[in-house]
C-alpha cells in the first residue's frame, strides 16, 4: 500500500500547524511512519500557510509532489483554490467557506471574487465546502477551525475516534477541552449528515 | 521508543543526550526553535544571545573550559560570526564544540540564499549534513565526538526542511555530562602570530588526519541498489532521491567536508553513471570533479532554490532513469495574491504611518517584521541588506548626497542590540544628521518571541536588566533623543516630522508592545458603525489587516470600511483617523 498524503492549507493564524501535529501523532500511535514538513514565512499572522502530512509504511521525503496530494483540507476558501492543482483527480478535498480578504484588497484594484465557492466546484466538482463559518457560531469559539477540520478527518480515515480524541485532549489547553471536542464533533457530522 | 520531532527538536535532544553542558544562540529562521526546545533540558546550561559573534564567542569559552558546549544560528548568522569562528578553527579545542548552521535554500525568510557547507571547507573543519530528525539527533553526538577526538569545531548543517520537517526518532539515555576546566595553554589558545603560525600547519595536519576518518566513519555509507546508475546524496536531497527511487544505489555523504575521496573512487568505477544530487552549490561535486573522478550533478540539478522530489523526478524521467510516472497535470488557479503583511494592531504601523506622513525622503530598513513596510500598502522601505545595516546605510546615503535630512534609518530592539548600537557609534563619530528611529517592541517577533536586551527576563524567564535606550543613545553622545508611544497618532507624527527636518543627529525610539509577544494583547475591541460611516477611507490609511471594505454602500455607491471583530486587537490607531465617530468601543455596542 501506497503512502498517504495530507495537504493542509489556510491563512496564518488559524491554527493549521496544530492540525498537523495532531494528525501526524495520531498517525505515529497508530503505528505509521510519519513525515511533516511546513514553512514559517515572514508574517505572523495573515500570509499563506501551507503544511504536509505524508504517513503509511514508510516515508522517505517530507513534501508533497504537487498533483499527489490524496487529501486537503483548506482552512479558506480562496486557499482551496490556490493549492488545488497539489490533488490528485480523485483526492479527498474539504473546505472552510470561511473567506479572509487580504488586505491586498483595500486598495479596491484587486477584489476577491464573490464566485469563488462556484470556481472551486467547477474545477473540483466532489469537493465539499463546508460552512464552518455558521459552525464556528454555533460552537462558541472562533478558533478551532483546525479541530473541525480533524472531525473531518477522522471519518474519512480507519482509525477509531478514540484515537483522535486522546491527542485532541492532550494537545489542547485543559479549558478548552470541552469546546474543542464539540468542534470536533461538529466536523464529524458534517461527513455523517448526508 | 520513537518520537515524532522536528529537526531543531532532535538536535535538541542531540544536545541532552551526547552530554552538551552549555548552548547559546540568536533567533534566525529555521534555527531558532533548536535553542528553545534545548532550555527544556534543565541539565543543560542554555542562553540567548546578543548576536550570532558573541554566541560563537560565549561557547568558544564554554569549550576552552573543557565543556560540550552548542551553538545555534541562520545561515546568514554564520556570517556574522565568521570572524571569532575562523580563528577558532585553527586552536586546539578541549571542549566539543559543534557549531549548528540551518540554511534556507529557497529563501522562505532569509534575505539570501547561500549553502553554509563552503564555511566548513573556507575555516578547514568537518560538516555534517543530516537528511531527517533522526539522524539531526545522531549527527550531533557524532559531530561532539569528531570534535573531541580531533580537537576540532564541527558543523552541523541542516536546511529548512530538515529543520522544519519532523519525522519519527528514537531516543536514548543521556551520558554523563563533564566540564573538565580551564587550563591555560599559551600556544593553543593565544594566537598571536607567533603561536598562530604552528596552529596553521597544524589545522593542516588534522584536516589529513579527517580525510582518513572520512573513509571509515559510517557517517558514509553505501546502499546496494539497482540499475546501472549509481547516485551521491547528502542532506535533504537523499530522503527526495529515495522518495522517487527507493531502489537507487547510493552512496550517502554524512560528512560533506572532508570528503572519502578513496570510497567515492571505488563506488563511481562500479558504475557506468554517477549523480550527485545535493541542495544548492555542486560542494561535493567540485570536490571529487578536483580529484580527478569523473561524476555529473550540477549539469542536471538545479543549483538554486530548495530541491524536491518532484524537481528529481523530472530528471530521472528526463535521463531516462526511471519511466514516466502517470501525473495529475492541473492548471493552477487563479487565486489572488496574499501577501505576508503587519499583524492586526502592529505598533510598527503607527510607526510607518507617521514617517509616511512627514514624507521621509529616504527610509533604510533592516531585519525584522517591520521589513513589511517596503511591500504594498506601505511601500515605506527603500533598503535593506542585512541585520543592523539601516544606520550604516542612511549615513552613507547622507554623506554621498550631502544631506541627512529626510533620510530616516529604521530598526528594530533587537536588531539594535544585534549590530545596530555599531551603526549609531558611526552616526556619532562621524557628525551624522540622520534620524534613527528604533521601532521597539521590546521583543525579537519575527522569529516568535524571542527575548532579547529590552525584553526583562531572559530564554529560562528570569527576570534581567531591561536595557534603556534612550540612557544608551545619550551616552553614546547623542542629544536629540526621544520616546513615542506609535500607537498615539498625533504626538508621533509631530516628532517624527520635526526631528525629520531638523539638521542635527536624532534618536525616537517608537516603543508599543508586540500584539502577539510575549503573549497576545489583550485590549478593548473596536467595531464600525457603519450608520456613521462616510466611506472616507481614513481608517484604512493604517493599513490594518482587520479593516476591509464592507459590503454597504454610501448613498454616492462608495463601500464603506469595517473593522473585522475576531481580527482587531484594540490598538486604538483607526479610532483616531475618523471624524466621523464610526469606529466605538465593542463594549458600548449594547446600548
Amino acid at each position: 500500500m501506497g503512502n498517504t498524503n495530507i495537504l493542509l492549507v489556510g491563512v496564518g493564524g488559524q491554527g493549521i500547524l496544530l492540525a498537523s501535529e495532531v494528525m501526524s501523532e495520531v498517525f505515529r500511535r497508530a503505528g505509521f511512519d510519519v513525515k511533516k514538513s511546513e514553512v514559517h514565512g515572514m508574517a505572523q499572522r495573515g500570509g499563506i500557510v501551507s503544511s504536509h502530512v505524508r504517513f503509511g509504511e514508510k516515508v522517505y521525503s517530507p513534501m508533497i509532489e504537487e498533483g499527489d496530494a490524496d487529501i486537503m483540507l483548506s482552512f479558506e476558501l480562496m486557499e482551496a483554490l490556490r493549492w488545488e492543482h497539489y490533488l490528485k483527480p480523485d483526492a479527498f478535498l474539504a473546505t472552510s467557506n470561511v473567506r479572509m480578504v487580504p488586505p491586498i484588497c483595500n486598495s479596491g484594484k484587486i477584489v476577491y471574487p464573490d464566485n469563488t465557492a462556484e470556481k472551486l466546484e467547477e474545477i473540483r466538482p466532489e469537493a465539499r465546502i463546508l460552512d464552518i463559518e455558521s459552525t464556528l457560531r454555533e460552537v462558541g469559539n472562533s478558533k478551532v477551525t483546525n479541530v473541525i477540520m480533524l472531525g473531518v478527518l477522522s471519518t474519512i480515515l480507519k482509525i477509531p475516534e478514540d484515537s483522535w480524541l486522546d491527542v485532541v485532549k492532550e494537545a489542547v489547553p485543559a479549558k478548552l477541552v470541552d469546546v474543542n471536542l464539540k468542534a470536533f464533533t461538529a466536523g464529524r457530522a458534517f461527513m455523517t449528515k448526508n | 521508543m520513537k518520537t515524532l520531532l522536528s529537526g531543531n527538536e532532535a538536535i535538541a535532544r542531540g544536545a541532552y543526550e551526547y552530554g552538551c553542558v552549555f548552548a547559546t544562540a540568536y533567533p534566525g529562521t529555521p534555527s531558532t526553535e533548536i535553542l528553545e526546545n534545548i532550555a527544556k533540558y534543565k541539565e543543560i546550561k542554555s542562553q540567548w544571545a546578543p548576536n550570532e559573534k558573541v554566541a560563537v564567542e560565549v561557547a568558544i569559552g564554554a569549550a576552552m573550559a573543557g565543556a560540550r558546549s552548542l551553538c545555534a544560528m541562520k545561515h546568514v548568522g554564520v556570517n556574522v560570526a565568521a570572524d571569532p569562528l575562523m580563528s577558532f578553527t585553527f586552536m586546539e579545542v578541549k571542549g566539543g564544540f559543534v557549531l549548528v548552521s540551518a540554511d534556507d535554500p529557497g529563501m522562505h525568510s532569509s534575505q539570501n540564499e547561500q549553502d553554509n557547507r563552503n564555511y566548513a571547507k573556507f575555516a578547514k573543519m568537518p560538516v555534517l549534513d543530516p537528511c531527517d530528525s533522526d539522524e539531526a539527533k545522531q549527527f550531533v553526538g557524532e559531530a561532539f565526538n569528531i570534535s573531541e577526538t580531533f580537537h576540532t569545531p564541527v558543523m552541523v548543517r541542516t536546511t529548512t526542511r530538515t529543520s522544519h520537517g519532523k519525522g519519527l526518532v528514537k531516543l536514548g539515555e543521556p551520558i554523563e555530562r563533564k566540564v573538565s576546566g580551564f587550563e591555560k595553554n599559551f600556544e593553543k589558545m593565544v594566537v598571536l602570530p607567533m603561536n598562530a603560525r604552528k596552529l596553521r600547519v597544524y589545522a593542516e595536519e588534522r584536516l589529513r588526519k579527517l580525510e582518513t576518518f572520512a573513509e571509515n566513519t559510517n557517517l558514509n555509507f553505501e546502499e546496494p541498489g539497482e540499475g546501472r546508475v549509481g547516485f551521491i546524496t547528502s542532506g535533504i536531497a537523499h530522503v527526495h532521491l529515495k522518495e522517487v527511487l527507493p531502489t537507487a544505489p547510493i552512496l550517502k555523504i554524512g560528512m560533506p567536508y572532508p570528503l572519502p575521496i578513496n570510497k567515492i573512487r571505488d563506488f563511481v568505477s562500479r558504475f557506468d553513471r554517477v549523480i550527485v544530487v545535493e541542495e544548492l552549490d555542486p560542494f561535493i561535486e567540485e570536490q571529487i570533479l578536483a580529484a580527478g573522478i569523473s561524476v555529473e550533478g550540477k549539469n542536471l540539478i538545479p543549483g538554486i532554490w530548495e530541491l524536491n522530489p518532484e524537481i528529481i523526478r523530472d530528471v530521472l524521467e528526463k535521463e531516462n532513469i526511471i519511466s514516466k510516472k502517470e501525473r495529475h497535470e492541473s492548471q493552477k488557479s487563479d487565486a489572488i495574491p496574499r501577501p505576508p503583511v503587519f499583524c492586526p494592531g502592529c505598533p510598527h504601523l503607527g510607526i510607518f504611518h507617521a514617517l509616511k506622513k512627514a514624507k521621509a525622503k529616504i527610509i533604510t530598513g533592516d531585519i525584522g517584521c517591520y521589513t513589511l513596510a517596503a511591500i504594498p500598502p506601505f511601500n515605506a522601505m527603500d533598503t535593506c541588506v542585512c541585520m543592523g545595516a539601516s544606520i550604516g546605510n542612511a549615513i552613507g546615503i547622507e554623506k554621498a548626497t550631502g544631506s541627512g535630512k529626510g533620510i530616516a534609518a529604521v530598526i528594530g530592539d533587537s536588531t539594535f542590540t544585534h549590530s545596530g548600537l555599531n551603526g549609531l557609534v558611526d552616526a556619532i563619530m562621524n557628525n551624522s544628521h540622520i534620524t534613527i528611529v528604533i521601532s521597539d517592541n521590546s521583543i525579537t517577533a519575527m522569529t516568535g518571541g524571542q527575548p532579547d536586551p529590552r525584553t526583562g527576563w531572559d530564554l529560562h524567564h528570569r527576570e534581567n536588566k531591561q536595557m534603556d535606550f534612550e540612557i544608551v543613545a545619550r551616552a553614546m553622545g547623542a542629544e536629540h533623543v526621544f520616546s513615542v508611544d506609535p500607537t498615539d497618532i498625533a504626538p508621533t507624527f509631530e516628532v517624527v516630522k520635526r526631528e525629520l527636518e531638523a539638521d542635527h543627529l536624532s534618536v525616537i525610539i517608537s516603543q508599543a508592545p508586540c500584539v502577539l509577544y510575549p503573549k497576545k494583547v489583550k485590549r478593548p475591541k473596536f467595531f464600525t458603525f457603519l450608520d456613521n460611516c462616510t466611506a472616507c477611507t481614513m481608517c484604512s490609511r493604517i493599513n490594518c489587516q482587520a479593516i476591509s471594505r464592507s459590503d454597504e454602500l454610501t448613498d454616492k455607491g462608495r463601500n464603506k470600511w469595517q473593522i473585522n471583530v475576531d481580527l482587531c486587537t484594540g490598538c486604538g490607531l483607526c479610532i483616531q483617523m475618523c471624524k466621523f465617530d464610526a469606529i466605538r468601543p465593542v463594549s458600548g455596542r449594547e446600548e
